[in-house]
């Protein structure tokens, strides 16, 4: 088995893993912890790419490093601004459930009657 | 062995598209470095700059070939990245610029920095211009990873515009907005890795050149298609819609609903047809109509059940996007490719006839808001006596809307309607004029509880300043004429469309929808009617009582539908099942 094909299989295993648990978790922290997660296999996935460049005859292919450093940065902010909402969730609600249903239901109007 | 790629210099004019980039850019940074005192200065700067920009493409493009190409640095794709735009890329960016402007409008009387606590007007301004730059870099980038980093932008900046009042029931929307948007973006970020790994570009113009039925590039397809599908919330993947746009403040709301969803919507366009026209397939496309069927009757149905102004119109956007998807199938063209026809003008009107007159009614219901403290549908009587400007400026943009002519909504059906005749689709001829019909009923829901006299004259709680209702109805006039405008030297319309708008042959076409609409308002809202006493409608209720009590069921139970539809874990499961299918349908087209 090539290095190729274990990265490849890496980042397959860290998708679907990130996957499962953005969908599966009701905790918007652990969400986020998988979003990472995901967005890690995808970079991974990219890493594998600029790899396959070498094949051409080149050392590495400079492209899909760029992409990833990119990608990281837009990761990072956007883990930032999630955890950033989350204190803020937690500070004013006292809980960080997103279920609607503990809330005030969107029905009732607090200004009514 | 590369192929000649078209157009890889640098046209004249080229320099307005990173003008229009790096404006709004400019002035987000200006007004961090200058602080709140100076922020509405930066922005009443900003935004006419920004307009003026927009005008100069669409005045240049037609004089240049259709297309306005600028190669950052000087190098040519695929070592650099271009920025291109087409007839596409200058309506919306002037649509964008139009909206934005009278957003401006409306929102300078209400996020005043000394009126408003904290900082709430300053995070709107400066979010207001980031939208804006990553719109604009939306509509004129040239690659698919200048695509994704505009998205996200365009993702920073919404967010947080939806809990711009830091109430907790918006900051869990924001969060839920926030993290189903990522999930989206991860996925077209996937498919972006492996459509570079195969071709060696994210060019969109050589991508095109390049691309073949290979198994990655359809997985890819599938993917991208996903992603961009949950950014645009199309039904069953709206669980962030509702909430969002109902809980931000009104021009926040008018900006989410008329442009930000509009952003994903034309990268999903430039995917589908322009780097790969061939490829999805009819399949594909019908399930994309589909899901936009869904929309328009979820939608449309719960909208009509909503006690809150805000949040059915918030629920109307979620049916106007499921229309937008309509174009897709209808766009095949012999050959079995998209071709970039007249649907796809068709497609583009109507999201930019939503865009104004969306706006235009989010503005409008902010007024009513301020004005009476709720928007409760059932406390509107005698508000069109108190507030005749914002509930005029609400009529006539739900009477563009619903495609009343010369309206451009009205000029997209037409188109849209010619193509299923030329297709022979015409189920999809159906679903078009249900959604008229749709549109129709929660606009004749709201207007009839307004024009209801009320016995005792309304005292309005809030200042309603004048300035606020013309940005809102000139939008909505905006809308209502965009029919009568020139769009042949941008969009593929032919000419004789414009002249059908008017006759008897466009008044029968007309009365079809208004009353159908009339008579699914009066079916499907559970709300008592101000006329309820009225021994007229007591004889109407005789006759069609059973039916409607039928109908109301109904509605309750695709109510409860979207309710389970729009809970975390059945939103995930929607967007593995519509992926798979997606990959499924294109895998089985090639």
């Amino acid at each position: 088995m090539s290095a190729v094909t274990v990265f490849g299989l890496c980042a397959a295993a860290a998708v679907g893993l990130g996957l499962y648990g953005l969908i599966a978790n009701p905790q918007p922290l652990r969400k986020i912890i998988a979003f990472n997660l995901l967005g890690s296999g995808v970079f991974l996935l990219f890493g594998i790419v600029g790899r396959r460049g070498a094949a051409a005859g080149f050392g590495n292919d400079p492209v899909p490093q760029a992409l990833v450093i990119t990608g990281v940065v837009v990761a990072f902010s956007a883990t930032a601004l999630a955890i950033a909402l989350l204190l803020l969730l937690f500070q004013i609600a006292g809980s960080t459930t997103l279920n609607n249903r503990t809330a005030a239901s969107p029905r009732s109007d607090p200004s009514g009657h | 062995m590369l192929p000649p790629a078209p157009a890889l210099v640098t046209t004249a004019g080229g320099f307005l598209l990173v003008l229009s980039i790096v404006v709004p850019v400019a002035g987000v940074l200006l007004a961090f470095a200058l602080g709140e005192r100076y922020v509405r200065q930066v922005a009443s700067t900003v935004v006419p700059v920004g307009l003026a920009i927009a005008v100069a493409v669409l005045v240049l493009l037609p004089r240049s070939d259709g297309h306005l190409v600028y190669l950052l640095g000087a190098w040519p794709p695929p070592l650099g990245v271009a920025l291109r735009a087409d007839g596409l890329s200058a309506v919306m960016l002037a649509t964008t610029a139009v909206v934005i402007c009278a957003v401006a409008i409306f929102a300078a009387t209400d996020f005043r920095p000394q009126s408003v606590e904290a900082r709430a007007p300053f995070a709107f301004w400066i979010l207001l211009l980031a939208i804006w730059g990553a719109l604009n870099t939306i509509f004129v980038a040239g690659d698919l990873f200048t695509l994704y980093v505009a998205l996200e932008l365009l993702t920073f900046a919404a967010v947080p515009l939806v809990s711009l009042d830091g109430r907790a029931e918006t900051l869990r929307a924001a969060l839920r907005y926030l993290l189903f948007a990522l999930l989206g973006s991860v996925l077209y970020l996937m498919g972006t890795a492996l459509l570079y790994g195969l071709y060696g570009t994210l060019d969109i113009e050589l991508l095109s050149h390049r691309v073949s039925a290979d198994s990655g590039v359809l997985i890819a397809a599938a993917l991208m298609t996903t992603g961009l599908l949950a950014k645009t919330a199309l039904f069953p993947l709206h669980l962030w819609l509702p909430p969002a746009h109902a809980g931000a403040p009104a021009a926040a709301s008018a900006i989410l609903s008329a442009l930000v969803v509009k952003g994903s919507f034309f990268i999903l366009v430039r995917l589908w047809f322009d780097v790969m026209p061939g490829l999805p397939g009819l399949a594909a496309a019908q399930l994309l109509a589909a899901l936009g069927t869904g929309a328009i009757v979820f939608g449309s149905v719960v909208a009509l059940r909503q006690e809150r102004l805000k949040l059915l119109i918030a629920y109307s956007t979620l049916a106007q996007i499921g229309y937008l998807f309509l174009m897709f199938p209808l766009a095949f063209g012999a050959s079995g490719k998209l071709e970039s026809d007249q649907a796809l003008a068709g497609g583009l009107l109507q999201a930019v006839s939503h865009a104004t007159a969306k706006a235009a009614m989010f503005m409008a219901v902010g007024s009513i808001y301020t004005g009476l403290g709720h928007d409760r549908i059932t406390g509107l009587r005698g508000v069109a006596r108190a507030l005749p400007l914002s509930v005029l400026a609400f009529a006539i943009g739900g009477i563009a809307l619903m495609g009343v002519q010369p309206s451009g909504a009205s000029l997209a059906k037409e188109l849209l309607l010619q193509d299923t005749a030329r297709t022979g689709q015409w189920w999809w001829a159906v679903v078009l004029q249900a959604g008229g019909m749709f549109t129709t009923a929660y606009v004749v829901l709201v207007l009839s509880h307004a024009f209801a006299p009320s016995d005792q004259p309304i005292t309005l709680i809030g200042p309603a300043p004048l300035s606020r209702d013309l940005a809102a109805l000139a939008l909505a006039l905006c809308s209502l004429f965009l029919g009568l405008l020139p769009w042949d030297s941008y969009l593929p319309v032919p000419y004789d469309a414009t002249s059908k708008l008017f006759g008897i042959d466009a008044l029968s076409k007309l009365l079809l929808p208004v009353l159908g609409g009339a008579a699914l308002a009066i079916l499907l809202s559970p709300w008592p009617h101000p006329l309820g006493s009225s021994a007229a409608w007591k004889a109407l209720m005789r006759v069609v009582g059973p039916l409607r009590r039928g109908c109301l069921r109904f509605g309750s139970l695709i109510e409860r539908g979207d309710e389970v539809l729009r809970q975390w874990s059945a939103a995930g499961i929607s967007l593995l099942l519509v992926s798979l299918l997606l990959a499924a349908s294109m895998f089985a087209a090639n």
